[in-house]
This record gives C-alpha cells, structure tokens and sequence, in this order.
C-alpha cells in the first residue's frame, strides 16, 4: 500500500501487514506516524515529548 | 593520469587539497608550492600525510606544466600571480576571493581595494556545481566560492529559484577557526580563542557579495567565530511570500536537489541531528540544507552546514575538476564524516 506522510507529503510504501496504531518513520521528515485506520490506510503524527534543551 | 599542482599548498585549505588529490585514482600530484617551506617536506606542516607522500615543497619558479594548478594562496594574491603562472596549465582552480565576483566595482567594494586583472573577472565559471554544472564542463578558469558564502547559497537558492522568499535575507554565519587560515596571529591563539563566541564581522561580511550575485537576494550578514576546528553553519532569516508554506518549501528543496550527490536535505521532526550540523560533515563533502517555517508570521529559517576546507572550499575544486574533466563527480570524494566525533 502507498501513502503520503501527513506531515511533509514524502511517499510512503506501507507493507500489506500492517496494523491499527502500529508506529511507522517518514523516511523524509522523519516524523513518527501512528496508524490509525488500516481500511482505508490513514497515517497521522505519533504524539512526541519534546526536547527542551534551552531552559 | 593527470598531473596537478597547488600553489599554497601549507595553508589549510592548500592542505586539504593536497589530503584528497593524493588520494584522487585519476591524478597525480606533482607539485606543492609553498614561498616560505620550499625544500622541506609536505607532511612536516600537514602531519596527516605521514606515509601517503615524500613530496617537499618547491618554490613557485620551479614550476613547469601540469593539467591543472589549484591556487590556494590568500584573497588578493592571486590576481597577481595569475598573469605569471597562467601558461603552466591546462586548467586553472582558484580558491581564493579573487574571481568570484564578476563586477570589478563589487570586488573593490567588498575587498577593500581594486582588482588587478578585471579583464580576466569575466574567464571563471563559479566553482560550485550545484548553480554551475553545466558550464564547469567545458571551462579552463574556475574560481571556487567562500565557505560561508557555498552554505548560504545551497541554503537559498532553492527558495530564490521557486520565488518563495521576499529579497531580504538575515544570515548568521557561524564558523571554526580553520576558517582564519594558518597564518592567523595572536587572536587566534588557544587562550584567546577557545570558549569564545566572537562576533568578528558584526555588520556585513564579504561573501554577501557572493550569495547576492548568486541568489539574486539582498543579503545582511554577521559572523561568529566559535569553539570548533573546522565547520560552517548559517541561519538564514526570510519572510515567505503569499502562497509558500512548510510545504512547498519541502518540495522546492526536495526537487532542487534530488540529483545532486553532495547535498542532503536534513529537515526532521526527531532526533538529535533534525537541522544541519557541521560536526557530523568533517572531512566530507556533503553540504546539509534544512529549514523551519513559523506560519504565524510567515518567517522561514534556511539552514545550512558543510566542512569549511572541504566543501567549503577544497572539495567543492575537486568536484569541480571532476565535472571539468568528464570523471564521475563523486571520485575522490567517497569520505562520509565521521559519528560519533
């Protein structure tokens, strides 16, 4: 299955496995995208905890 | 094989020329000049060369012919030198300030005095692949762009080109200390220098001359010197115009430089390395380009990172060469940096 990574739209080959909330990696972007619906396949950004390197 | 000669060959960048072109499978070096160590051996000054070469420097009127002179002298000495020196080959690579610009009255601007051979500004094709391929296959002069300048024209022109950037730019360059040269006096010794963050240009630098002529913007410049050896990183500050957001941003540097081999695009959500960084590119010639969009106030941050003597400088003449000469771009030039380091 192909999709686009919601955050940057860099083409995503997703392997015919897949499963709901399985975490996947934009190869661009990098982002972490968790899937949340199989059929249809939807990708949406992983929730993150940011760094915080300046305080 | 190809025969090859540097002038300058003590300097840094002369150094860093000589470390690859010893390694280079299709020439041989066979000159190093240098006015001040003639007679004593190459690997005495660059140390790194131990067991890779017995060449002594020699002295530049003991030149004969070669294919191609790499001039790495300082900013305002190859202008002399190239009426002299321009019969000993077949191609010649400057490395200096002295060509880069095409306009004699921005050389004099910028540099601070007239140029001595303003008829030859014309004869060099800028030595930076990435704007100039085409061009480079076919010239006999090529002048290669300042370290500070190559980051933030990489950093630019995708966006100068895709017209989403207004003409102002604010760039923060931030440079290691390699980028004074090895002459550098007693400003640059170790007490006065490590730990310093010095602000050394504070309102305007030479290269904005480079980045405007090639990106078409009107560049504000500073420059720090900071703790490291080697590398360069530039922020640069835009404003977008109507239309252009976080994505077309991303297309326009994924389709500016999807075929080129030595730059990356390294905008990433995760990880310590999201946005360029100098430290990973040492020895390399890989230039990162990254930026980040804040939509609210419609400012784009371009960032760019590359090894000031490599990319920056002795890596960008041997691509250069390589195009010039018909040989794949990358031979030569296979080294990746190092991690951790």
């Amino acid at each position: 299955m192909t999709t686009a990574c919601p955050e940057c739209d860099n083409g995503l080959t997703v392997g015919s496995g897949t499963r709901l909330s399985e975490i996947l990696e934009c190869g661009d972007c990098r982002s972490e995208l968790e899937v949340v619906s199989v059929e249809p396949l939807i990708l949406a950004i992983a929730p993150e905890a940011e760094e915080d390197w300046g305080e | 094989m190809m025969r090859a000669a540097v002038v300058g060959g003590s300097g840094y960048i002369g150094g860093e020329l000589l470390r690859l072109l010893l390694g280079h499978p299709n020439v041989e070096l066979a000159a190093a000049v240098s006015r001040r160590l003639g007679g004593r051996r190459v690997d005495g000054v660059h140390p790194n060369l131990r067991k890779v070469t017995d060449l002594t420097f020699c002295g530049e009127d003991e030149l004969d012919s070669y294919d191609v002179l790499f001039l790495a002298t300082a900013h305002g000495s190859t202008m002399s030198l190239l009426p002299r020196l321009a019969g000993t080959a077949t191609v010649i690579v400057d490395l200096a300030g002295d060509f880069r610009l095409t306009d004699a009255g921005d050389y004099e601007r910028h540099y601070g005095t007239a140029h001595a051979a303003p008829e030859l500004l014309g004869e060099f094709v800028t030595g930076m692949p990435e704007m100039a391929r085409e061009r480079l296959r076919t010239a006999d002069r090529i002048s290669v762009p300042g370290c500070m300048a190559t980051a933030a024209i990489l950093a630019l022109r995708p966006l100068a080109a895709a017209s989403l950037i207004d003409p102002d730019v604010v760039i923060d360059a931030r440079t290691g200390s390699s980028g004074s040269g090895a002459a550098a006096g007693e400003h640059n010794l170790h007490a006065e220098r490590s730990g310093a963050m010095r602000v050394f240009a504070p309102a305007g630098h030479r290269h904005e001359a480079e980045i405007a002529q090639a990106c078409g913007v009107r560049p504000t410049m500073t420059a720090t010197g900071v703790e490291a050896v080697r590398g360069v990183q530039v922020l640069c500050r835009a404003t977008l115009r109507d239309g252009a957001d976080e994505r077309t941003v991303r297309r326009a540097y994924r389709t500016h430089y999807a075929d080129e081999p030595f730059v990356r695009v390294v905008a990433q959500r995760r990880g310590a390395y999201r946005l360029p960084e100098p430290k990973i590119l040492t020895g390399s010639n890989f230039c990162d380009v990254g930026f980040a969009v804040r939509e609210e106030n419609r400012q784009i941050l371009a960032v760019a990172a590359l090894d000031n003597l490599v990319k920056g400088g002795a890596g960008n003449a041997v691509q250069a060469l390589n195009i010039r000469m018909g040989w794949p771009e990358t031979l030569g030039l296979g080294f990746p940096g190092l991690h951790p380091v």
